[in-house]
């Protein structure tokens, strides 16, 4: 096994895209680390980006959104005077990621390469519309981080492309998020559903909704159909219905030691519902 | 005369409360445990496990192994002792598998390399043909007509004729006619109930080095609650003479019955005297998990009559216990302590053993005893609720007292359980108002409690403090517990005292740390040696009195002439008495050596409030009361803990905690990830109330506490839980799909 340390993207990509055979990135390594020792990966090549100058900064972009580098820990994000009044849900979603140890290494864009349906940020982060820039020896492009997972372990990333920031858009006016999974315990857990919900209003009116899934399909699911059952509506008994009837009917789970088909598609419902409202009240002016 | 200093009242150092003696090594993170142990030349160990449920083993070829550079040494079946049979037969097969392997994790083959990762490395170089048989996990298809058989020729002689090889021992007992019992009953009340393996959880995994000679000479620190066990089988396992092996406890990250056992010691100690080197060797999470003893996992069926007024007219249940690929699942103990808290006129219980492709069960707390408590307090609380009846009131007007014929045969002597009950009703615990979507549950608990070969030795040292030795290694804050009962015999602080751990050259047999019986059995024995070194020293002040020795008695760290016959002396304090002992007879030590047999059963009865959330069927322990008669408490803050201990795990076990296994036979959970052990923001905070009813079979009366505080949780938390929902919980765990479930029967219903 090879390790690098590169001190640029540039040298990051030089060395990715002539690595051979099993290349793994890596920032935290709450995944990449476990995976090693319990034998699930035996890498050949290991990149750490940790030393790339900017990785771990959280800085506001001109149009008033955020960018986040790709190091940027879960500790980080919740210890931002700014960006979890922005962003409430997203930073809540990594901060039910791991301890508090765990919290000092784990981070975002490690948790979306990681592939995972059941990673906690993921939803959050595509509710949010997050994006994030890839770059390859073809240099960078920036695509919705809904975009990245493909499957169970897979991302869409072609060979020698890393993620090589993380960007939030403007939060803007009347806009509140939020992430709720289900866990069997109160921490230290894997989500059996995670759901998110993002919604911006026009006094009690909604005029945005995107509402996205994890654990409930090989990857997270965007219920696009959400906009059509709340936009032009307040979040009323009937919303909610249709809001939890709609997450419910997008589930396409698996039956596993961490929960059966029927629990998690009928957890949905339920997060669905009781995200809504947070996001909802969030979006009025709330500040929990 | 022997000195008694027997008493239950006018301590001045027992049920104090000291920090323990170990306390700033732990914060500090200074003492030893398991895998903290170095040795120059020292050699790392990894164990090649069966990826297999069953299967037999055709060929082993480790020839790519050997050939690495920095292996050292290779060991299969083919290096351990021949012959072997029973208990030391059985753990052998477990250690290292022969003909078959008998479980996922089973270990085949192991090596030793100048480093951990080339050991791990090594492992996987060895290869090994396996021939997959067809394997069993659950109990009730294991007993199954036409179920694979695990191991033929298991059973013992307690097996009726007619029933499955894998049921390989049966236990029965009882007395009076249980269905003229049932035909006096205004109400009959028969469930089945379920429950699943757990693991005990215990924060340190198994590790050891280990050092074998040629000579036959052996040195081996390990992470263990019996040495002495350890000592007896590692020797026979390597064909050894016991007292040539010497074996060190570490300190223990926790055991909880699970490290009264042998997994890993016979492997590190036959690489060790393949390579002429140390041999250090560490469990990993997950191959704890796959392979050393969680408990059984049980299917059992309680039938239980009771009239309109609450008397119980007659019970009656039947256990059957998976035990993993060996004899040896505690039927008889889940049997014997099911109705154990009742005075019962009609009672008939029957265990099974079964055998499965799953490891070896080990102790877990109580072993057995929380399972049938979950049966049958279940029943009652199903009776108490179709009866209308008070579930306090019901059990105190059947509880078991003194001269009550228990369920299982012998007569009760003095116990606590109606002391407790009444504690559990005046506690004002089982009284407060409960909120919407909350209910209450309770339940009563027994274990036996044990004695066991103790050896203690004390020496007093030339200054008059005291150093006492005792062979049980330290699960609970024991040397906290041996300090203060010498201190109150021989009449010095609390502080003037250290305990240690001796290893095995250096005291008798001592059995292991089990049975709650450290406090009982090495508290006797410390009680005994401090009064034997007490009448020495006695003994030493008549000499230079000139007086005969009985004239003589000991009072608070003094000797004194016993009155005015006797001579008008200025008091002698123990540390003049010990300053001149190298020239007024030599060293100054007492000792002790027996196995006590009077350790007093235990009762315990826990009040647990529980909240369900009806859209998710999570639940939540939002309030919970222990309260258990402890004889008499020595060190009221680790009782305390003992009490809290028991409490927590059980709410891991009854809510989400279980052993999940594929259709493969393939362990699905080996981590703490999808092993749910609760973490502490899922507990409560957990009252305690200490009841105490001293054991005359004690000399300050204690009565194990360790093992009972686990009886009762299951039961009284699936009581809650039921209470909650409205629907009999009868399957543990009773995890949030499991409920919500049950709360849709409900609605349907």
């Amino acid at each position: 096994m090879k390790y690098y340390k590169p001190a640029t993207f540039e040298e990051a990509v030089a060395l990715v895209a002539g690595a051979e055979g099993v290349t793994r990135i890596l920032a935290g390594g709450t995944d990449v680390l476990v995976q090693m020792r319990s034998d699930i990966i035996t890498p050949d090549t290991l990149i750490d980006i940790k030393a790339i100058p900017g990785t771990h900064e959280i800085t506001r972009t001109k149009d008033g959104g955020w960018r986040l580098g790709v190091a940027v820990t879960g500790a980080e994000m919740s210890e931002h005077p700014e960006l979890g009044r922005d962003w409430p849900g997203v930073v809540e979603a990594m901060d039910l990621i791991g301890s508090t140890q765990v919290q000092g290494r784990a981070t975002p864009v490690g948790n979306l390469c990681n592939g995972s349906p059941a990673a906690d940020s993921v939803p959050a982060m595509i509710a949010a519309g997050a994006a994030v820039t890839v770059t390859g020896p073809e240099g960078s492009r920036e695509i919705p981080v809904e975009q990245i997972p493909v499957g169970p372990g897979k991302t869409s990333l072609a060979k020698g492309e890393i993620i090589t920031a993380l960007t939030l858009p403007p939060r803007g006016a009347q806009g509140g998020d939020a992430y709720l999974r289900f866990i069997p315990r109160t921490e230290m857990d894997i989500a059996v559903v995670g759901c998110a919900v993002n919604l911006r209003l026009n006094g009690d009116v909604i005029t945005e909704a995107r509402m996205v899934l994890g654990a409930v399909a090989p990857t997270a699911v965007v219920v696009h159909a959400a906009a059509d059952a709340l936009v032009g509506r307040t979040l009323d008994e009937d919303a909610l219905t249709a809001l939890s009837d709609l997450a419910e009917a997008s589930c396409n789970p698996i039956d596993d030691k961490r929960g059966t088909i029927k629990f998690r598609t009928h957890t949905a419902g339920v997060l669905a519902r009781r995200a809504a409202k947070i996001a909802y009240s969030r979006a009025k002016g709330a500040t929990a | 005369m022997a000195l008694d200093s027997s008493k239950t009242t006018g301590f001045k150092y027992v049920g104090t409360r000291p920090n323990r003696p170990d306390g700033l090594d732990k914060v500090t993170g200074r003492a030893k445990f398991g895998a903290d142990a170095y040795a120059p030349g020292m050699l790392h160990a990894a164990i090649k496990r069966s990826p297999h449920a069953h299967a037999r083993i055709i060929k082993i070829d480790t020839s790519k192994a050997l050939a690495m550079e920095g292996v050292k040494a290779v060991v299969t079946r083919a290096d351990f002792a021949t012959g072997l049979e029973g208990e030391f037969g059985d753990i052998l097969e477990n250690v290292m598998a022969g003909e078959k392997a008998l479980y996922d994790g089973h270990a085949v083959a192991a090596v030793a390399a100048t480093s951990a990762l080339i050991a791990r490395d090594a492992i996987k170089a060895i290869e090994v043909d396996y021939e997959i048989l067809p394997h069993v996990t659950d109990v009730d298809a294991a007993m199954q007509a036409g179920a694979p058989v695990i191991r033929a020729g298991a059973a013992d002689a307690s097996v009726p004729e007619g029933l499955h090889p894998n049921v390989v021992r049966y236990y029965e007992s009882g007395h009076g006619d249980v269905e003229a019992g049932f035909a006096e009953a205004d109400l009959v009340v028969e469930d089945h109930f379920v429950t699943e393996a757990t693991h005990q959880g215990y924060i340190e995994p198994h590790a050891c080095l280990g050092t074998l000679g040629s000579d036959g000479k052996g040195e081996l620190w390990c992470c263990t609650q019996g040495h002495w066990y350890v000592q007896k089988v590692c020797a026979a396992c390597l064909g050894l003479e016991t007292s040539q092996l010497r074996v060190t406890a570490s300190e223990i990250g926790g055991g909880f019955g699970g490290k009264t056992t042998v997994f890993i010691e016979p492997v590190a100690l036959a690489l060790s005297r393949k390579a002429n080197r140390p041999v250090k060797l560490v469990m990993t999470r997950s191959e704890v998990f796959r392979a050393s003893g969680p408990t059984s996992s049980t299917s059992m069926d309680v039938k239980i009559g009771m009239k309109k007024d609450g008397t119980i007219t007659a019970a009656q249940g039947t256990f059957r216990l998976q035990g993993g690929a060996f004899p040896g699942a505690p039927c008889e103990m889940t049997a014997m302590c099911a109705f154990a808290p009742y005075d019962l006129k009609h009672v008939h219980q029957v265990g099974y053993d079964v055998m499965s492709n799953r490891p070896k069960q080990a102790a877990y707390r109580a072993p057995g005893s929380p399972m049938a408590a979950f049966a049958v307090e279940s029943v009652i609380d199903e009776l108490c609720g179709q009866l209308g009846l008070d579930p306090i009131d019901t059990r105190l007007k059947n509880a078991s007292r003194e001269g009550t014929r228990a369920s299982f045969g012998p007569t009760w002597p003095r116990i606590g359980l109606v002391e407790t009950l009444e504690a559990v009703k005046a506690h004002p615990h089982y009284v407060a108002p409960l909120k919407k979507g909350q209910g209450r549950g309770i339940s009563c608990g027994f274990w036996f409690n044990h004695g066991g070969e103790t050896a203690v030795s004390l020496a007093l040292s030339e200054d008059g403090s005291a150093q006492v030795a005792v062979g049980t290694p330290d699960i609970g804050g024991s040397r906290a517990s041996m300090a203060l009962m010498a201190a109150e015999v021989l009449g010095i602080p609390y502080e003037d005292i250290r305990v240690t751990i001796a290893d095995t050259a250096t005291l008798g047999y001592n059995e292991i740390s089990h049975g709650s019986r450290v406090t009982y059995a090495s508290g006797l024995a410390t009680i005994k040696a401090a009064e034997d070194a007490v009448q020495k020293l006695c003994g030493r002040a008549a000499a230079k009195w000139g007086i005969p020795e009985d004239a003589v008695y000991w009072e608070d760290g003094y000797a004194k002439p016993s009155g005015p016959n006797a001579g008008d002396f200025e008091p002698l304090h123990i540390d003049e008495i010990t300053a001149t002992m190298g020239a007024t007879g030599g060293p100054i030590c007492g000792h002790f050596e027996a196995t006590p047999e009077g350790a007093g059963v235990s009762f315990a009865a826990h009040i647990v409030d529980a909240e369900v959330d009806p859209d998710t069927g999570k639940t939540s322990v939002v309030r919970y009361t222990v309260v258990q008669d402890a004889g008499k408490a020595i060190h009221p803050t680790y009782v305390e803990g003992q009490f809290q201990g028991g409490a927590a795990q059980g709410i891991g076990w009854a809510l989400n905690e279980e052993y999940i296994y594929g259709a493969d036979g393939r362990l699905q959970n080996a981590g703490f990830l999808d092993y749910r052990i609760p973490v502490a923001s899922d507990l409560p905070m957990i009252d305690t109330v200490i009841v105490e009813v001293p054991n005359p079979g004690h000399p300050f009366g204690v009565r194990g506490v360790g093992e009972t505080s686990i009886c009762p949780p299951l039961a009284a938390i699936a009581n809650a839980v039921s209470n909650a929902v409205g629907v009999r919980m009868r399957q543990l765990p009773m995890r949030p799909s499991r409920v919500l479930e049950a709360l849709e029967s409900a609605a349907d219903g």
